[in-house]
């Protein structure tokens, strides 16, 4: 049993719009999320990368179950996690829970600390006013918050602080699994080192699980254990960080890994600005990385590359015709370095 | 870390959060208007109140005999009606219906408008289309006409009017709260509170409607008046009060028959709704003001058109560096609010020479914009000022040159490119009239050659297509096509210096990498000098030749970029190098550095770093440290720095 994957997703999509109008006419969809099947084990930290209208907080939102996938399943601990979320979504937010990207609007500014920490273990998990004045005091500790803290009004906080807020209402009803949409991006440097290593600490103390989803790829490398790249709605290429990183086969991780700036790095790209996205309401039939990339070929145009493992390499995937060479052939490529 | 966050903040925190209500009072009582109409409100409240005991005749009883006694007449003190009955017990007593009659109304109107409000914004879709089209038919009627409608129904009388009035503006409180409601629901606390556990029921009116509240009073008070004149309104017709109660409507439609013959009648009820409903507009202006974030946070005050120069001592003499085109020394920058001073930055030395690139780096609140922006005068004013330092630009000083003169060379010779273009760039005018526009401010050229001269500078900027890009609207370009528009704009008057403020900041990686070398290209083909502010050392590293760390309103390390990397002099330097991680080094551990910055209006003596700082000795604390060369072309503002230690990364 516990070999089985926590979460498991299977072929999820998730279409903006779309239907047909009262007078019958097809309405334009756009596919946030396509076909997107990724096992999250227990214990472990999944990174997913990406760039802005990639999708990755779309797939955030369907992991929690605030919203809900057209089309394929999410299975969480053998459960039907999407019948769940729509049936009653408390009992799904027990195990699984989410952290904000902005951590000052994700607290209502009209309410003190103690209300917000207090919400989920009241309605999630019904304590008592005593075992509620227990945990707050094992929250505030666990985030490293002092516990007069409590009684002030969110707007009194620094970034980063709020965000340890956030985080301790994450962890309030003990869950198994965090999802963590961008925790870090709105920090400021230094501020982001120590929420990086709460959320390391806790991950530790508490046996949990995260997906890490961010677009920052060094922050990305430093906390996960696997990691998805994920370009126009599906992911292009998942498997263990460091393979992925240090061994990458899709052009699209590729070009990320170059752009990425690293202090003493000069930059590598050229300054062609040819980086559209794809039409969303009229996706490419092939490809979607076709026109950015370097090794395209006509069937790329005409054909969707399907995520396949490269011979000798398990668990590291990509959805590429003509992959860069796996780790045997990448050696001494180590793009991550200037 | 522990003790970093344990330890209380500080003592200044409380007190505000303490001092947040007599604020908002104190803020009330600025506006004079506001204050006369509080005023007079009260004292029309308190005699209405206090009608029963008041030392007045009965008001309905009639006189025949005193009929139409003039103002100041013995015993009636604003004369008699047409049935002989007291005017001012009539005035007093008719004043406490329309008051209880307006209020009532607003209070009903304002909970079920407030009501379907919240449901409708909070519930989007199928019963926010239901419920807003409900009230689109309300407001379809001529509202007079539908409280007519409604009184011809449910028949005369005040209840009946009040109803009417209430119904009639429903619409009005729904709508607006509707708005505000839709906007609140997709905020993230309202996801954070589903997450919790909390039913829809619990998170609209435990969450969502807190925040509402505001809108609500706001609303409220700039209702009342226009309720009481409604209800006024109806009595006048005859379908609110009816006789012999008194009230002001039926007061006035009263003394009409016999405006020419006795005036005063009618002249003294019109002029109590007149004071009544004017005290309570201006009270209720007042309020608004104050509730009103957007008014709060300062949008009455409109900042001035260059940042006040207010230099304690004007520098004489002062020469540029040889080969800088752009010398900047001892800038101070200050804001002043209420009675703080918040030194944003507190004596800065910037010099860029031709071509050449000089990055600030710094956290957020380091004030590293506030100094990028006084150069050009950019900080608004009030509440910032310049108060000290020059900056020589071709050896002329920016702060002492006229507003004319300022203006021509803002876009001339320096120009801004901003963190995010979407803002930065007009969203009801094409890239190519702004483009125009940009061109047109500096160079006397036609129409068509500046159009010539903006497709040029959008290839410049390697936009394809750029006489079609020319058409594009902001929001048809991506984020990295809009960054390039607005360094095209950063181009279109030869500038000798760009100052750029985290202008990759908002964007993707890929795009980011391509703008970084778009800059840096340019740089070179036209020989500008660039002042890039950033918080990344990863991106400093793609572009800049020097780089200045500054630390609360000061720069506490400056040199070549490759040097400071290598070597970093300031422990702060060296601490924010350590805290971020590198790729390709996942296993690196992440040093975070303790506790906060300072606060820039309750600066150390000593160094600001101290209180953070590993290193920290006593005579760290003891007085200001200046900033010392230690190397060629290295400075550093620390007494204990780093300097022959290797670094292990």
């Amino acid at each position: 049993m516990s070999d089985a994957p926590l979460l498991s997703i299977d072929g999820a999509e998730r279409v903006f719009g779309g239907g047909r109008t009262l007078f019958g006419r097809t309405r334009p969809g756009v596919h946030a999320v396509q076909d997107v099947s990724i096992d999250v084990r227990r214990g472990e930290t999944l990174g997913v990368v990406g760039e802005s209208g990639c999708g990755k907080s779309t797939l955030a939102r369907l992991i929690v179950g605030l919203d809900a996938p057209t089309g394929g399943r999410i299975v969480f601990d053998g459960r039907d996690l999407v019948a769940e979320a729509g049936r009653d979504l408390r009992r799904l937010a027990r195990e699984v829970q989410y952290v904000f990207q902005d951590p000052v609007a994700s607290l209502n500014p009209r309410k003190t600390i103690r209300t917000i920490l207090e919400a989920p273990l009241i309605h999630l998990l019904g304590l008592d006013r005593k075992a509620r004045a227990g945990r707050l005091a094992e929250l505030m500790e666990a985030v490293n918050l002092a516990p007069e803290f409590l009684d002030r009004y969110p707007h009194e906080f620094s970034g980063g602080q709020a965000q340890r807020i956030g985080i301790a209402r994450a962890l309030a009803a003990d869950p198994k699994l965090i999802v963590l949409d961008e925790p870090v991006s709105a920090l400021d440097v230094s501020v982001q080192a120590q929420v990086l290593n709460i959320l390391d600490d806790l991950k530790q103390r508490f046996g949990l699980t995260y997906v890490f989803i961010s677009h920052d790829l060094s922050v990305v490398e430093s906390v996960s254990d696997r990691v998805a790249v994920m370009y126009f709605g599906r992911i292009v290429e998942i498997g263990p960080v460091r393979t992925v990183f240090g061994a990458p086969r899709h052009p699209y991780t590729h070009l990320l890994l170059q752009s990425a700036p690293a202090p003493g790095r000069r930059s590598l790209v050229s300054e062609d600005a040819n980086t559209e996205l794809p039409d969303p309401y009229n996706p490419p039939p092939g490809c979607a990385f076709h026109a950015r990339c370097p090794r395209g070929t006509d069937l790329c145009k005409e054909r969707q590359p399907v995520l396949e493992s490269a011979p000798g390499e398990d668990g590291h995937k990509a959805a590429c015709f003509h992959p860069h060479a796996g780790r045997e052939a990448g050696k001494g490529e180590h793009v991550g370095q200037g | 870390m522990a003790e970093a966050s344990t330890a209380p903040a500080p003592a200044v925190r409380p007190a505000k959060h303490r001092s947040s209500r007599p604020d908002s009072l104190r803020l009330l009582f600025n506006n004079k208007l506001a204050t006369a109409g509080l005023l007079v409100f009260a004292l029309i409240v308190v005699t209405a109140l206090l009608a029963p005991v008041l030392p007045l005749p009965d008001p309905d009883v009639t006189a025949p005999a005193d009929r139409l006694m003039r103002p100041l007449s013995e015993g009636h003190l604003l004369g008699t009606d047409a049935l002989g009955r007291d005017i001012l017990s009539r005035l007093v007593w008719g004043s406490r219906v329309s008051l209880a009659v307006g209020v009532s109304a607003t209070l009903i109107a304002a909970f079920f408008g407030s009501l379907i409000g919240l449901v409708a914004g909070y519930a989007g879709g199928r019963v926010d289309t239901l419920l807003m089209r409900g009230i689109d038919m309300v407001m379809a009627f001529p509202y007079i006409l539908l409280a007519l409608a409604i009184v011809a129904v449910l028949g005369p009388g005040l209840l009946n009017a009040l109803y009417a009035i209430a119904v009639v503006n429903i619409p009005f409180f729904a709508r607006n709260i509707r708005g505000i409601a839709l906007g609140l629901s997709r905020r993230e606390f309202v996801d954070a509170a589903r997450l919790s556990g909390k039913s829809h029921a619990q998170i609209l009116f435990i969450e969502v409607l807190p925040n509402v509240l505001p809108v609500i009073i706001i609303t409220m008070s700039t209702t009342v008046g226009w309720m009481i004149l409604e209800t006024a309104g109806l009595s006048f017709l005859g379908l609110g009060a009816q006789p012999p109660q008194a009230d002001l409507g039926s007061m006035l439609g009263d003394g009409r028959k016999i405006l020419f013959t006795a005036p005063h009648v009618s002249i003294i009820p019109g002029v109590m709704i007149f004071i009544l409903v004017m005290s309570i507009n201006l009270l209720g202006d007042g309020v608004r003001d104050v509730l009103d974030p957007r008014l709060k946070s300062g949008a009455l005050t409109r900042p001035v058109a260059r940042t006040a120069v207010e230099r304690r001592q004007v520098p004489e003499g002062a020469t540029p560096a040889p080969g800088a085109v752009l010398d900047v020394q001892g800038l101070r920058t200050e804001f002043h609010i209420g009675s703080q001073v918040f030194r944003a930055v507190g004596g800065v030395d910037m010099r860029i020479g031709k071509g050449e690139c000089l990055g600030i780096v710094g956290e957020s609140g380091s004030g590293k914009s506030v100094a990028a922006m006084s150069i050009m005068g950019l900080v608004p004013t009030p509440p910032g000022r310049i108060t000290g330092g020059v900056a020589l630009f071709d050896g002329e000083d920016l702060f002492s040159v006229s507003d004319e003169r300022v203006r021509q060379l803002r876009g001339l010779a320096v120009s801004h490119v901003f963190q995010d273009p979407l803002s930065t760039l007009h969203p009801l005018f094409t890239v190519g009239e702004q483009l125009v526009e940009a061109i047109e401010a500096h160079q006397p050229l036609s129409r068509s050659q500046a159009r010539e001269k903006a497709a040029e500078l959008l290839s410049l900027v390697r936009i394809p297509n750029p006489v079609e890009r020319l058409k594009a609207y902001p929001h048809e370009l991506s984020g990295g096509m809009r960054q390039r528009v607005c360094i095209a704009m950063a181009l279109a008057g030869e500038a000798r210096v760009i100052i750029a403020d985290e202008p990759t900041t908002a964007l993707d990686v890929t795009v980011q990498a391509q703008v970084l070398s778009l800059l840096d290209t340019l740089r070179k083909e036209r020989n500008a000098g660039i002042l890039f502010i950033t918080h990344d050392f990863g991106v400093v590293s793609a572009i800049c030749d020097r780089v200045a760390v500054m630390y609360a309103g000061q720069f506490v390390e400056t040199g070549e970029t490759g040097e400071i990397l290598r070597a970093p002099a300031h422990p702060y330097t060296a601490k924010l190098i350590d805290c971020v991680p590198v790729l390709g080094e996942p296993d690196r551990r992440l040093d975070a550095i303790e506790g906060r910055p300072p606060v820039v209006n309750d600066l150390p003596v000593g160094c600001a770093f101290a209180a953070r700082c590993p290193r920290a000795e006593d005579d760290c604390r003891a007085g200001p440290i200046a900033l010392t060369e230690f190397a060629p072309g290295r400075q550093v503002r620390c007494i204990h720095p780093l300097i022959g230690e290797t670094q292990n990364v």
